[in-house]
């Protein structure tokens, strides 16, 4: 993973956003929402608020420390909540196939012949835009490809020698489960789950710029859906949280390059 | 040539110049933005604002109102009241047809107020003071009320009370008369066509009584639907004129700064908005006095005022706008003091209880007004939490009284009997409905002062009967009252005159002229 230079700019840009996101706030005890100069004041006039401020007067620095909380938080935990119920459901699909198979396929299928977008909007705006409205809406959408790679990398693991011979002396399907074929079939997961940790950040951020985000948390969507109207006047107001999400979301499917490359060394060594 | 022929030549130039400037002139088309389309235009039984902005044009009331509210001549050329103040004689317009020809008679206005009170509930509240309606000839019709009702001159505005052709509306099913679609009016431009999602063309009436008026030939109501779209249209020269409200503000400074751009707040008054908080008063902290006196000492309502609406508008003193009738400024007052917000809190033993705070749905304005808000409130040490919904969403929650916070704006018609009571008389109390007493207040003492209010002769009187009405309540804070809006009418600098009565761009194009 290391000697991928990619993966490296990837890991290096990840932890500096997950350490504004965790020390940030401390460092800016200041609310985000805090109307503290006067309205669209260009960023580098004044030192305290070095990134100049929106239409009300708030601090679009802050306001990014505080996004990178959110953004990141949401990526992460629905990312997490999509592995819970894919992972298992692709699993079941995979080893017990026949009729469990097709069941849960048909299931997984349902969920993807709806467009995602169109589907996580829907849902947030039933369930009432909050934090866990987002996350599970994203959640979601999210699922059914984790579900159709886990089961095509257990389909294939079931029929190899050492599976059976767990079979044969008669351990428990779970047991086989758990211990035989997911830590084999983790790697493309892995690879996966950071890519899907960027969809997540580029989901919540688009939900909150057409107005679905929780109202009482500031999100880097938010900051370009707000500052969209007045782009004429105050470019900066929607251009650096934007920066903001192409920076981490670059991070993310670079941190995936690089997994790619370490966690499938054949494949990268006959790459190059 | 004498210095003095010089000088009597310069002098001819300069008035005759003058009077050029002041000559309105004829022709041209107007392209003005309706946003949203209007659902109809058949005023009696739509009265949506945009029905009403474009529909002004085609039907006529009895009366206009100038800017500062008296009653100007419309169908209605004369009237008198009686010196009991209970009859009320209206000497109607000579010669007025409707669009298609027949005569505008008495027999009209009798038909439409029958047809208003079913179909127009504001009208309905209106008339229900008036004991009968009669037409002793063509063009007198007398009203004569039950009691003294002090506002009654107040009532007969287009939007209010706009008069229908009997003789296409008598005995059909009104829902379903194929001239809803093609309405027919007495109104200075008549409807040409409308290609829904597009635009609605008015062309002007050739037959208009006052001789020389309508000056414009065609207005075009163009329909867009995105706000950022209809400045690149106004920019882009597509259309001439953006009503109040059909831009967001933040976009009102940088098209006010574009050449040949005249800007104008003035159009209002007759509706003269007020935004203000419902405040819950029925429960949890919001049901102490201190906590809802706390709310208007932390807002800064000057900041929303200057930030949030570009300047525009006015801070509100109490229940009424300055604009309408027997509003009084001698009252406890609220400037931004949020040390004295904490104080009041702590005596009032508020410990951090959770309050749900509605923003409204209607654009971008709204959101950063609750965000404003919201931070203010979270400053002097209230858990605020913003619940985001739609307008039916929130107008469903206000309603049901399932709120703690909730922003709206009501217009106050002029007077405080037609606007301002029915928002804090306890008679008013009713779920379900989104505009009467929604905060619960109840107090037998501003019933009573609404009641005999409404009815008090002479002028002198209500005066004061309204002025103890506004101090009770601008003490008591049933609501927390923010700002008297201003909708900025942006147009170019050629379109003359299109704003001069106090109902602005409603009935406005009856004397506009373009400048060419």
């Amino acid at each position: 993973m290391l000697r991928s230079p990619s993966g490296v700019i990837g890991i290096i840009i990840l932890l500096l956003a997950i350490s504004v996101a965790v020390f940030g706030p401390l460092l800016f005890p200041n609310s985000p929402w805090r109307m503290v100069q006067r309205p669209f004041l260009p960023p580098f006039t004044l030192s305290t608020v070095p990134l100049g401020t929106d239409a009300l007067g708030r601090d679009v620095f802050a306001g990014m420390i505080f996004g990178a909380r959110v953004s990141l938080l949401v990526g992460l935990v629905s990312t997490l909540v999509a592995l819970v119920v894919g992972v298992p459901i692709g699993a079941m699909a995979g080893y017990f196939g026949g009729k469990v198979d097709d069941a849960l396929m048909r299931f997984t299928e349902f969920f993807q012949t709806i467009p995602s977008f169109a589907l996580a909007i829907v849902l947030v705006a039933i369930l009432q835009p909050s934090i866990y409205s987002i996350v599970a809406s994203i959640a979601v959408v999210s699922w059914p490809p984790v579900a159709r790679l886990v089961r095509g990398e257990v389909l294939s693991l079931r029929t190899r020698e050492y599976v059976q011979a767990a079979v044969v002396t008669g351990q428990s399907n779970s047991w086989i489960i758990l211990r035989e074929i997911l830590p084999n079939a983790l790697s493309p997961v892995i690879v996966l789950a950071s890519l899907m940790v960027a969809t997540a950040i580029l989901l919540e951020s688009s939900l909150s710029f057409l107005g679905l985000g929780d109202p009482n948390l500031i999100s880097w969507g938010y900051m370009v859906g707000a500052g969209r109207t007045v782009i004429r006047q105050a470019w900066w107001i929607t251009v650096f949280p934007g920066v903001a999400i192409l920076i981490s979301v670059l991070g993310l499917n670079l941190i995936g390059e690089g997994l790619n490359d370490a966690l499938n060394p054949r494949l990268s060594r006959e790459g190059r | 040539m004498s210095k003095r022929v010089l000088l009597g030549l310069l002098l001819a130039c300069g008035l005759s110049a003058s009077a050029l400037a002041q000559e309105p002139k004829t022709g041209g088309v107007i392209n003005a933005v309706i946003q949203p389309e209007p659902p109809g235009l058949m005023l009696a039984m739509i009265q949506n604002g945009p029905t009403q902005m474009v529909s002004g044009n085609i039907f006529e009331g009895l009366l206009r109102y100038s800017p500062k509210l008296e009653p100007l001549p419309e169908l209605a050329e004369s009237w008198t009241v009686s010196e009991d103040a209970k009859t009320y004689t209206f000497k109607l317009r000579k010669g007025v047809t409707w669009h298609d020809g027949k005569p505008f008679t008495a027999a009209d206005v009798l038909f439409s107020m029958e047809m208003l009170k079913q179909t127009h509930a504001r009208a309905r509240t209106n008339l229900a003071q008036v004991d009968k309606i009669e037409a002793p000839d063509d063009y007198t019709v007398v009203f004569t009320l039950k009691q003294p009702f002090g506002p009654f001159l107040g009532i007969f505005e287009v939007g209010s009370m706009p008069i229908v052709p009997k003789h296409l509306y008598e005995g059909t099913d009104w829902k379903t008369n194929p001239y809803n679609n093609a309405p027919v009016g007495t109104g200075p431009f008549m409807f040409k066509e409308w290609q829904k999602g597009s635009f609605i063309r008015l062309v002007k009436n050739p037959n208009y009584y006052e001789k020389g008026k309508p000056y414009i030939d065609e207005i075009y109501w163009q329909i867009i639907p995105d706000a950022a779209a209809r400045s690149v249209a106004y920019e882009t020269g597509k259309v001439d004129v953006l009503p109040g409200g059909s831009v967001e503000n933040f976009d009102v400074p940088r098209l006010s700064k574009l050449k040949d751009t005249c800007v104008t707040g003035a159009g209002w008054e007759f509706f003269s908005p007020l935004a203000w908080l419902w405040l819950n008063n029925r429960q949890g902290p919001l049901a102490d006095k201190r906590v809802r006196q706390a709310i208007m000492y932390a807002v800064d309502r000057d900041f929303a005022k200057d930030v949030i609406w570009n300047g525009l508008g006015k801070v509100a003193t109490g229940p009424s706008s300055s604009a309408i009738k027997y509003y009084t400024d001698d009252v406890k007052k609220y400037p931004y003091d949020p040390a004295k917000a904490k104080a009041l809190l702590k005596e009032a033993g508020y410990k951090g209880e959770k309050i749900r705070l509605l923003p409204l749905a209607y654009g971008e304005t709204w959101q950063r007004w609750g965000e404003a808000v919201k931070q203010n409130l979270t400053d002097v040490g209230m858990n605020i939490e913003t619940i985001s919904t739609d307008v039916a969403g929130g107008n469903q929650k206000i309603g049901d009284w399932d709120y703690d916070i909730a922003f709206t704006y009501l217009y106050q018609y002029g007077d405080p009997a037609l606007g301002v009571g029915r928002n804090y008389i306890s008679s008013n109390i009713a779920k379900g409905q989104v505009f009467n007493n929604v905060e619960g207040y109840s107090n037998p003492e501003i019933d009573k002062l609404f009641a005999d209010g409404a009815i008090a002769t002479p002028d002198s009187k209500r005066k004061e009967i309204y002025d103890k009405a506004q101090k009770i309540l601008v003490e008591d804070v049933p609501v927390a009252w923010m700002l008297e809006l201003q909708f900025p009418t942006i147009m170019r600098c050629k379109v003359k005159n299109l704003i001069t009565t106090g109902i602005g761009v409603n009935d406005g194009f009856k004397d506009a002229w373009l400048d060419k």
